[in-house]
């Protein structure tokens, strides 16, 4: 496998009870770039990168076929646990959700449920996470207030934040922005970019400027199948299927 | 023009019908409250609060009544909190839907409806009779701690449920396994929830007296209780006492009264701590 292939699907069907909601996907997400995939409602995109960090076995009733792998190893061996995968692979959801815990404890929680005690340790984790994800500056005063006193924007850096403290090889953005406004979304826009250098980055987006503007690599889903893949510009500019260029020029969807 | 004002006129009878319910419940609970309040007062001195009965208990006070209400409250909460949390945990998180899951959910909302006396008559044959704990303070709270186990089970439930899912999922998301988010993240967000639970059983448990009559509660008994297998005097059923049996029953009754008014502080004391810790969790949670 390439070296550049940071995680692989192949020949991926995936099954909600009796119906099918990814079908045949095979997609490589490339190490260090940052991966849009876009599609309209309903058609499996956030399905997908849900595999990526074993989240779709929570859900009852669901079905798997085809393999996934990260850094070339099957994610879905029995061997593996998918404790250590959640390790590896972080996520920020759509809603932020953070923990109705303190801003300090929020960020901390990630590093105490992997085993960190050395308050120390923590204390410098926090503060360094939180300025990575440009969040330092607004909370600094109020580590120690409810998380759920921030506004929607905060919570989703601070969301990006806590992941981060993990140190997780890979970031999956599930629809980050899509309950924030402009300015908040320019941010989080920004931090992506900034992240590129050090994380794997998966975004699911129903913004198709967004992204044209954070990724390097587009997906385009329709009704559980990968239509099109390819580098963001030429997926952009020059659609190979005729369903893609529909969608991205706002036929429908 | 006339339409509106028929529809005023009937809005305006349907506001005062309902104002009337109010100021009818309200006026019950103030009688209440009054009619202790007036006949228990004269008996309340620190005397009554502190010194055991004499005198055939016509006299003296009922601190060790008062000392066996808190021990009967106190076992039964030691005994059902934990119980009633983790079978809460295990039938909201862990077990599988299932009908037997069903038939175990409508078995313990049954057991709430079941009467007093028969938990009283249940304590008497398995905890007095059967385990051979005797008429004690253990069979009393284990009994009481059956009667509340339901109510605590039933609002827990309700608690964990309540909690959302997307904050389950970020936990899990962060690499923490199912038990250290039910630990660190679901519980403590439910906690208000769950002392709501308590609060309410601590308030029932205490002014039970059918549960205890036949396993812990004893008419007279010198002295403070000094271990958990002697039988106790506790404030409902000394109430019950003073006004059915003795010899003295005016200055009986007098006494019962002041019984009443503090089993009546005790319980709002209680849920009082209990509404303050549950205050401050919810400002921290939003």
């Amino acid at each position: 496998m390439d070296s550049d292939i940071k995680m692989r699907a192949e020949r991926v069907n995936f099954f909600y009870g009796s119906s099918q909601a990814l079908k045949n996907v095979n997609l490589n997400v490339f190490k260090n770039k940052v991966t849009a995939l876009i599609g309209p409602s309903g058609c499996g995109k956030s399905t997908f990168i849900r595999l990526f960090n074993r989240m779709n076995e929570l859900v009852v009733n669901t079905r798997l076929t085809g393999k996934i792998y990260i850094d070339s190893q099957d994610i879905n061996l029995p061997c593996i646990d998918a404790v250590d995968i959640r390790r590896r692979v972080g996520m920020v959801f759509q809603k932020p959700n953070p923990f109705p815990k303190s801003i300090f404890d929020n960020i901390a929680y990630g590093l105490r449920v992997n085993g960190i005690k050395d308050k120390d340790f923590i204390e410098e984790k926090v503060i360094q996470t939180l300025k990575k994800a440009a969040l330092w500056d607004e909370v600094k005063c109020r580590l120690n207030e409810s998380a759920l006193g921030l506004s929607g924007g905060q919570q989703q850096r601070l969301c990006i934040a806590r992941c981060l403290a993990v140190e997780t090889e890979v970031i999956l953005f599930d629809e980050p922005c899509a309950s924030l406004d402009p300015i908040s979304t320019a941010k989080i826009e920004e931090l992506i970019l900034e992240l590129k250098k050090d994380y794997t980055i998966v975004i699911v987006t129903h913004n198709m400027q967004q992204a044209a503007r954070v990724s390097d690599y587009t997906g385009f889903f329709l009704l559980g199948e990968l239509i099109e893949f390819g580098k963001t510009k030429e997926i952009f500019t020059a659609p190979k299927d005729k369903k893609t260029e529909d969608y991205i020029t706002g036929r429908f969807g | 023009m006339i339409q509106s004002t028929k529809r005023n006129i009937s809005q305006n009878i349907g506001f005062a019908v309902l104002f009337l319910c109010i100021l009818t419940t309200l006026f019950f609970l103030g009688t209440i409250i009054y009619f202790i309040f007036t006949r228990g007062l004269q008996v309340i001195s620190w005397e009554f609060l502190t010194q055991p009965p004499r005198n055939a208990m016509t006299e003296g006070g009922v601190a060790p009544v008062i000392i066996g209400t808190l021990y009967l409250t106190l076992g039964s909460m030691i005994f059902a909190v934990p119980l009633g949390l983790a079978c809460a945990i295990y039938i909201c998180e862990y077990s599988p839907k299932s009908i037997a899951l069903n038939i175990i959910r409508i078995s313990i909302n049954n057991l709430a409806g079941v009467p007093s006396v028969v938990f009283g008559l249940f304590g008497l044959a398995v905890f007095v009779n059967f385990l051979g704990f005797g008429v004690s303070i253990l069979s009393g709270s284990l009994t009481l701690g059956i009667l509340a186990l339901p109510l605590i089970i039933s609002a827990s439930q309700e608690a964990l449920v309540a909690v959302p899912h997307s904050i389950r999922e970020a936990s899990l998301s962060l690499g923490a396994s199912k038990w250290e988010t039910i630990k660190r993240i679901v519980l403590p967000t439910a906690l208000p929830g769950i002392l709501t639970g308590v609060i309410l059983s601590i308030g029932r448990v205490a002014g039970e007296t059918a549960p205890i009559l036949f396993t812990a509660a004893a008419f007279y008994k010198r002295g403070y209780p000094k271990s958990i297998f002697t039988e106790v005097m506790a404030l409902p059923y000394h109430i019950y006492a003073l006004m059915t049996e003795g010899t003295h029953p005016d200055r009986q009754r007098a006494i019962a009264y002041g019984c009443s008014l503090i089993l009546l502080f005790m319980v709002l004391l209680i849920s009082g701590v209990a509404i303050y810790i549950r205050q401050r969790q919810r400002s921290y949670h939003g």
